[in-house]
């Protein structure tokens, strides 16, 4: 166990307070949870936002909420659910399983939009 | 000729991870690389819902779609509920690895109540649509929608009671810093159900 319970680390750094070492030293701190959780709601009040644009393609929606989303995914696997700071395999699973659930979607798709009745006589 | 086994070493725990101190021979936690494969495959299982949601929702011939029940006003403050239910469970987390037991038992309570709103909010918004004419046989939006967002709604539930469970766990004396990695295990599925919140909030509520 490395838990802190001193406002100086170990080894007597000062630059290191007691929520800077509660999960090692990589880990946020407690203030860069708070941070983090404010980008993220300003983040979902964009996304709020574009329901407010009036008449709006499908395209353009796409292309500005889909990135917002990304970054909301990636931001809370990497800082909350500890991706970015811990070991390697867990991020190798959990996008495998992630890549796997798009390919599903691909495959999905392709069987309702592609593979039909209407395109298989066009290819015929 | 006899098979010579090596004997379990203990594996310090390693930067950035706390409570852990058992012997694996990866050298990191069994439980903790079990919930990340079941994370793992839920993601197949979310996939296959959102993919279908995707492809049926505008198939209905008859009854309300999507744009005659949505109240997006109102599913955003759910959404917002919920992502700072994230924040809150990870605040758990860290003050159970400070050793810091009362604050930790006040941050899950918070997470759990934040839960309970989020579930609140989306019985009402059932029972609402349902009164607007979208049962879950109408159409084949309402069976897509209902089964996806009740999916997801039961996984935050059985997060509630996972919650539910350290705090009496915490109640009575047996959740200290040594148990950390149950509360962090816990706060994976939480933040998880959060994740998949935030692309059914996107795909589902905001593309038209």
């Amino acid at each position: 166990m490395s838990t802190a319970t001193t406002d100086t680390a170990p080894d007597g750094d000062p630059q290191l307070g007691e929520t800077d070492l509660e999960h090692g030293p990589d880990h946020p701190s407690d203030l860069k949870y708070v941070k983090i959780a404010l980008i993220l709601g300003a983040i979902t009040a964009l996304e709020v936002g574009t329901y407010f644009i009036q008449d709006a393609s499908t395209g353009l929606l796409v292309a500005l909420l889909f990135p917002m989303m990304a970054i909301k995914f990636l931001v809370v696997t990497a800082y909350f659910m500890h991706l970015k700071y811990d070991n390697p395999l867990f991020r190798r699973v959990f996008f495998f399983g992630l890549l796997l659930a798009l390919f599903v979607f691909l495959i999905a798709l392709s069987a309702f939009e592609f593979w039909n009745d209407d395109y298989l006589k066009f290819l015929r | 000729m006899t098979d010579v086994v090596a004997p379990p070493t203990q594996v310090a725990d390693p930067p950035g991870e706390i409570g852990h101190g058992h012997a694996t021979a990866t050298g990191i936690s069994n439980t903790k690389l079990a919930m990340w494969v079941y994370l793992g495959s839920d993601c197949l299982l979310f996939g296959s819902l959102i993919s279908t949601y995707l492809l049926l929702r505008h198939r209905s011939v008859e009854g309300p779609g999507p744009e005659d029940v949505f109240d997006i006003p109102f599913t955003s403050v759910s959404s917002f509920v919920l992502l700072m239910s994230s924040l809150t469970m990870a605040l758990a987390v860290a003050s159970i690895g400070r050793g810091d037991v009362p604050r930790n038992r006040a941050w899950l309570a918070t997470t759990a109540m934040l839960g309970g709103v989020f579930i609140g909010g989306q019985v009402y918004e059932f029972t609402t649509f349902y009164r607007e004419g979208l049962g879950y046989t109408t159409n084949i939006f309402g069976s897509a929608f209902y089964t996806l967002t009740g999916f997801h709604g039961l996984h935050v539930s059985v997060g509630i009671v996972m919650l539910m469970s350290l705090l009496v766990m915490s109640a009575r004396g047996n959740l200290g810093p040594e148990r950390a990695e149950a509360v962090e295990i816990v706060g994976l599925y939480w933040h998880f159900v959060d994740i998949v919140w935030i692309v059914i909030f996107t795909v589902v509520y905001l593309i038209p």
